[in-house]
């Protein structure tokens, strides 16, 4: 998967669970400019789980602010995962 | 004239104690019941302790048929109501019957029979349901129990406001005795929470910690789920010393309020005006508290903004009065929380010793409170708070008064 398409992905998931417009929502865009709240917050890591199959960690959770955020969390979770690829970057291309 | 209300009974059990003594004991040697989880396979969780009420045996309490019609946190309201009556020495009249209420607590009801019955339902394609899960489930069960052991005719009714639930039912049981609304009560109350879809559902709110419970900690890592149930007996000061009974404290205040600002984050101010509203209601000065038996969950959030909300209050007498959080022990008994807290607080005033916050390792700038870490205080203390603050917002707090020697 590309980090392209990681992205959109990220972006559509988090447009579904806010009830956003996806082009309001940029990888630059932070929880804050959005509205995101800590509940909100949760809400988005559960779509992601299903989304991509995976388990975030609590202490990864916690430090997430922005949707970039989100998107390095995953790429790194997917690369340890072996899902797409070897190692930890190698997972998304960039 | 308002009645001055005397606690004349009390029944706990928890995962530190299956009755008053054994919890008080746990609670003055800072000996915390928290453990690897046993009810549900702790691999399918990404949590793996909590404080359940260990080597529980119904049929040492209740027949097959009660069983049947009981769901676990029934079986514990019941079993502390049936402490507390036994503690109180109450001798039934049709006149006190009928003049007696029962309030109950409980956030949840009876959950694990309902996660039971549809697992069957959806996953094991047996189309029928058990059809005493209604009266199992019912957030009433254990105050409809007691009401039938007990054949108390007067008010009786259950409070369902999260982890404030009991707190507010105590408040509503002791504002009926102190008006005259009725002659006695029975309030408390009690909670089970040890079923795998509802431990799910609290592993992805994100706040129980995946080793233990350290309230106003700097690595405080969430809250730890317990299960449990406390009942009170109440009655007026005058009727219970008249009688002979033994006063093991008083209630004197209750105060609530409602944040009005998210639904699952705390506000300093909601949490305030509560304390306020007790304070007020027992015609007491913050300067006369000397402990507080804080919410402290010991997730982030809760324990910066109850220490926030306590300097608002307190002023400079925060530094001069102790907190401690006894969740660190019992764990997070959702509605039952404000019993067994409030049985803590009354043990702790009774006794003149000061319940510690366990598993405490280091301070935290943002809890700057004197949180009594790890080691029970001797500390003769008069007045005590014990606040309950709830996701939805909803916050009660008491005031409790040590008995007059």
């Amino acid at each position: 998967m590309s980090y392209e398409e990681l992205t959109s992905r990220v972006r559509a998931v988090i447009a579904a669970t806010q009830h956003l417009p996806q082009e309001k929502i940029t990888a630059d865009s932070t929880f804050l400019e959005l509205g995101i709240d800590s509940l909100d917050g949760i809400n988005i890591l559960f779509a992601v789980e299903s989304e991509f199959n995976i388990n975030i960690p609590d202490e990864v959770a916690q430090n997430l602010r922005s949707v970039r955020d989100v998107i390095d969390g995953i790429a790194k979770l997917l690369g340890a995962q072996g899902d797409c690829g070897q190692g930890n970057q190698a997972a998304v291309t960039a | 004239m308002p009645h001055r209300v005397a606690v004349t009974g009390l029944g706990v059990i928890s995962a530190i104690g299956q009755n008053s003594g054994e919890f008080w004991q746990s609670l003055q040697l800072g000996r915390s019941g928290i453990g690897p989880l046993q009810a549900v396979d702790p691999a399918l969780l990404r949590f793996s302790n909590g404080a359940e009420v260990r080597n529980f045996a119904p049929s040492e309490h209740f027949d097959e048929k009660e069983i049947s019609l009981l769901d676990r946190f029934a079986q514990f309201g019941v079993i502390a109501a049936r402490q507390a009556i036994a503690a109180a020495g109450i001798q039934w009249t049709q006149q006190l019957r009928e003049s007696a209420a029962i309030v109950t607590g409980s956030c949840v009801g009876g959950q694990t029979t309902e996660d039971e019955g549809f697992v069957n339902l959806y996953r094991n394609n047996i189309p029928r349901v058990n059809p005493f899960t209604i009266p199992r489930s019912m957030e009433n069960a254990a105050a409809s129990r007691i009401s039938l052991e007990t054949g108390v005719v007067g008010p009786t009714y259950t409070i369902s406001t999260a982890c404030s639930s009991s707190n507010h039912a105590i408040g509503q049981a002791f504002w009926m005795v102190r008006s005259g609304a009725a002659s006695m009560a029975i309030t408390g109350g009690s909670e089970a929470v040890f079923s795998l879809g509802f431990l799910k559902a609290w592993e992805a709110m994100r706040v129980v910690s995946p080793d233990t419970c350290r309230p106003f900690s700097k690595d405080r890592r969430g809250l730890i789920l317990g299960e449990g149930a406390a009942m009170l007996v109440l009655e007026p000061l005058d009727a219970a010393r008249a009688r002979g009974a033994t006063v093991l404290g008083e209630i004197v205040g209750f105060g609530m309020s409602s944040d009005a600002f998210h639904i699952t984050q705390p506000s300093p101010d909601g949490a305030a005006r509560a304390m306020r509203a007790a304070l007020a209601d027992a015609g007491v000065d913050a300067a006369a508290i000397g402990y507080i038996n804080a919410h402290g969950t010991a997730t982030l959030a809760n324990d910066a903004t109850e220490t926030a909300a306590i300097r608002q209050i307190f002023g400079a007498h925060a530094d001069r009065l102790a907190v401690s959080s006894t969740k660190s022990m019992h764990g997070h008994t959702l509605g039952a929380a404000g019993a067994i807290e409030a049985a803590a607080t009354l043990l702790g005033l009774h006794h003149g010793i000061l319940p510690p916050t366990a598993n405490f390792t280091e301070a935290d700038p943002a809890c700057d409170l004197d949180v009594i870490p790890n080691t029970a205080r001797p500390t003769p203390t008069e007045f005590a708070l014990s606040n309950s603050f709830a996701f939805g917002g909803l916050n009660a707090v008491l005031v409790f008064r040590r008995a007059e020697t």
